[in-house]
């Protein structure tokens, strides 16, 4: 159907949380396939959006180039960017790393870290550049709304999503506004 | 009563010779949202957050003195605004991991960034450098969550008369700093039961071994507005 909302998804620097959340909505799924298709998603295992998307939902913060170019890419393809918990907002636990230089924070994982067997930091070419730092999705490409949570709950995006099928501005009710 | 009276957003409140604006509004329960205020301690006035528009000016309202027949603007969309905006600057010029915080569900930081409708940082983060003193054997002083309200410098000087906590530096590089020797909390007297290490608003002064003590969705913010928690716990002690 032409005038069925497509929705892309896609993740970064996360733990797929967010997407699992999503999940959550269960049998609401059917509902919502009602109103929109799935188009670039690891749901679908579509792995590039359509020319154009309606609405992009991303999850995850930004820690090597790989992400920037995703990231970029996804932000090209979708009228509507929804930053996704707390990863993709503030960077989340993958940003607690911030604090440590990013040799330091090598060294320990594939260095001197207890257990490490055949000690070397990967260096294949094909491996994304790591950022010196971690960094939410706004710092890079205009988002357009955020949805807070680590995760948001399955009915945070389910209040979004309709909200925004129906054509009305999102808003959440306190109940579903929660940073972790 | 002496019959003085200010207007908060239209409403007729009573106030006392020498009370704050905040002391009146919470007396009335009318609620201004903040952090550095506490009533149990002198007023301080440094986050801003209760910024009211009096007589058409900005003012704090924990430290600007109530007058009979002033006009106060409280819960408009533009102070709101600006709330919202200083409680964003405060969130990307700490380390705020809330899923990573023991004090998640019971940090008024976060609790105020609900009531606000705040929904991400809008700034670029800070992602300061900040050390972390856990070598107490009772508590924790994480100074990446701090928000320099100096609540627990004046609970340390006022309540506990133990000056164990001051900020030093200026601006961006200012920090909390510990009142011993060796600037570490384990050389202080500082104990668990003392006010300073309850007083904390966000999780920087936390009492080691009791994290994560009551699940999600029973916490205090998850099922209840800062607004009605502040009334009921502040209203008694403004009424003294």
């Amino acid at each position: 159907m032409a005038d069925k909302l497509k929705v892309a998804t896609t993740s970064l620097a996360g733990c797929f949380g967010c997407h699992m959340s999503f999940l959550d909505i269960d049998e609401r799924l059917l509902e919502l396939a009602e109103v929109a298709d799935f188009d670039r998603s690891p749901i679908t295992d579509i792995k590039h959006c359509s020319e154009q998307v309606d609405i992009g939902l991303i999850e995850g913060g930004l820690c090597n180039a790989e992400n920037v170019h995703t990231l970029r890419e996804f932000r090209k393809h979708c009228k509507i960017l929804v930053a996704v918990g707390a990863c993709a907002i503030n960077g989340g636990i993958p940003a607690m790393r911030n604090h440590i230089p990013l040799e330091e924070c090598l060294q320990e994982a594939y260095l001197d870290g207890v257990g490490v067997d055949n000690p070397q930091i990967p260096n294949d070419p094909e491996l994304p550049l790591l950022l010196n730092k971690v960094h939410p999705v706004h710092e890079v490409v205009k988002v357009d709304y955020f949805l807070p949570g680590c995760p948001p709950s399955a009915d945070t995006f389910w209040k979004f999503l309709t909200d925004l099928a129906s054509g009305r501005e999102p808003s959440l009710p306190y109940a579903l506004v929660h940073y972790d | 009563m002496s019959g003085m009276k200010i207007e908060i957003d239209g409403k007729a409140v009573p106030f006392e010779e020498g009370d704050t604006i905040m002391e009146a509004a919470t007396r009335a329960g009318v609620y201004i949202p903040h952090l550095c205020h506490n009533p149990e301690f002198t007023p301080h006035g440094s986050c801003k957050l209760c910024t009211v528009k009096v007589n058409g000016r900005n003012c704090s309202a924990c430290t600007f003195p109530a007058t009979d027949g002033q006009q106060v603007l409280n819960d408009t969309k533009e102070l709101n605004d600006t709330r919202r905006t200083i409680t964003q600057m405060l969130f990307v010029e700490g380390n705020h991991f809330c899923p990573s915080c023991e004090k998640s569900g019971n940090c008024q930081l976060q609790a105020v960034g609900y009531f606000l409708n705040m929904l991400d940082g809008h700034f670029p983060h800070f992602y300061p450098q900040r050390c972390v003193d856990a070598s107490h054997p009772d508590i924790l002083l994480d100074r990446d969550r701090c928000i320099l309200c100096e609540l627990c410098v004046r609970a340390s000087r006022d309540v506990d008369g133990k000056n164990v906590f001051g900020l030093s530096g200026r601006g961006i590089a200012s920090h909390l700093v510990v009142n011993s020797d060796s600037g570490l909390l384990k050389d202080t007297a500082m104990a668990a039961t003392d006010k300073a290490a309850q007083v904390c608003p966000v999780g920087a002064i936390i009492v080691k071994r009791h994290g994560f003590e009551v699940p999600i969705g029973k916490r205090i913010f998850d099922g209840q507005e800062i607004s009605d928690w502040s009334l009921e716990r502040e209203a008694s002690e403004a009424g003294e």
